[in-house]
């Protein structure tokens, strides 16, 4: 494939990806803060948001297999969830632990748990869709392109 | 850590999360701060030279100014919920210790919580931002350092009596003296700019005003 279709295809991926919702203006603003003294830094705090993602889903799944479960704990990790994801602008991650904490704060754990599930399968996708637009950028890079920047008009 | 130059402010961010220290250290080096960040408000006194006696008082809190502040630090920027120490608990002791209650604390929220706004801004935080932190945020941080500059050269000429570690209340007096030194700062504007430019001054010198955080940019921050 020649460099400026999958530019273009880069393009509309990226596009996508904001009209379903999944990515947020923040990211843009990431992208935004990325320049030549700092080449990587979208893909340094995107794999930041990784560990730290799956680390946290670990630690909530095993608290609300407990006997006893623990909201306030639970309730502290959805908070960080949602402020990484925030932070990188994995929308549909942030809504899903908005109402996560929601379940946290009536100490429902069947609600708590079918969170859990949407919770991990929006990250999921996230993470997902992520890999594949840095996969197209790595290859437009490799073909000797440059990535081009969205214009943050929506 | 390099030298501050003039021309660099140093700021010191505080957060326990890695992902948003990466950010706000991006944003404030974007915007040509120096920057250092600490992931809690007990490494920040720590930096600022500021150390709890835990040995000797187990029960009280009370915060004893060390040596000197080796670095100086020209605005603080903290995250709110902490574990620990919170981001309010950092401002209190800052605002508590004589010699360090001048340096401006902005504190960042991914909560909009207007109760928790107000008891920051009443405890003397300048800003109060809502995470995810942006550009624009950053943008408005220059006013306060600028602000406190004007204060602290003043404070040397009066050589102030009693800063003795009083809680910092937003008295009246205090009111004025704010009003006062964004007089100054505009007067100073004008002087910058010269006659040719001070539309332009102008428009400058009331800006801090104009975004002034206390009381009415809050909900501007969305």
């Amino acid at each position: 494939m020649e460099v400026g279709q999958m530019q273009r295809r880069l393009a509309e991926y990226t596009k996508s990806l904001f009209m379903e919702g999944i990515l947020d203006a923040q990211f843009l603003q990431l992208q935004q803060l990325q320049d030549e003294s700092n080449p990587d830094f979208v893909v340094e705090v995107v794999t930041l948001f990784f560990d730290d993602s799956e680390k946290l889903l670990n630690d909530i799944a095993r608290a609300l297999d407990q006997q006893c479960v623990d909201f306030k704990k639970i309730d502290a990790h959805v908070h960080q969830l949602k402020g990484s994801s925030s932070s990188v602008g994995a929308q549909r991650v942030k809504n899903a632990c908005v109402a996560f904490r929601n379940f946290c704060e009536e100490q429902n754990a069947e609600g708590s748990l079918r969170c859990l599930q949407q919770v991990k399968q929006e990250y999921n996708l996230v993470k997902n869709k992520l890999e594949t637009l840095f996969r197209l950028e790595q290859q437009i890079v490799a073909a000797g392109g440059s990535v081009p920047m969205i214009e943050s008009s929506f | 850590m390099g030298m501050a130059t003039e021309s660099q402010f140093h700021v010191l961010a505080v957060d326990d999360s890695l992902i948003d220290r990466k950010l706000i250290e991006k944003l404030l080096k974007t915007s040509s701060y120096q920057v250092t960040t600490v992931d809690s408000g007990t490494k920040a006194l720590e930096f600022l030279g500021l150390h709890e006696d835990d040995q000797s008082n187990p029960n009280t809190s009370s915060v004893f100014p060390n040596n000197h502040q080796e670095v100086e630090v020209n605005l603080i920027i903290t995250d709110y919920c902490m574990p620990g120490m919170t981001g309010y608990d950092l401002l209190r002791k800052i605002k508590e210790s004589s010699s360090l209650r001048n340096i401006p604390v902005v504190i960042m929220s991914s909560e909009n919580v207007p109760s928790r706004i107000n008891r920051c801004l009443e405890e003397g935080a300048e800003e109060f931002f809502l995470k995810p932190v942006r550009l624009s945020d950053v943008n408005r941080l220059k006013p306060h350092i600028m602000k406190t500059k004007l204060k602290d050269q003043k404070q040397e000429n009066e050589e102030d009596d009693d800063e003795s570690g009083k809680p910092v209340l937003q008295s009246q007096e205090e009111h004025q003296q704010r009003q006062q030194q964004q007089h100054q700062q505009q007067q100073q504007h004008h002087h910058q700019h010269g006659n040719s430019n001070k539309r332009k001054a102008l428009e400058e010198g009331l800006s801090p005003d104009r975004t002034r955080p206390r009381y009415n940019g809050v909900t501007t921050v969305v």
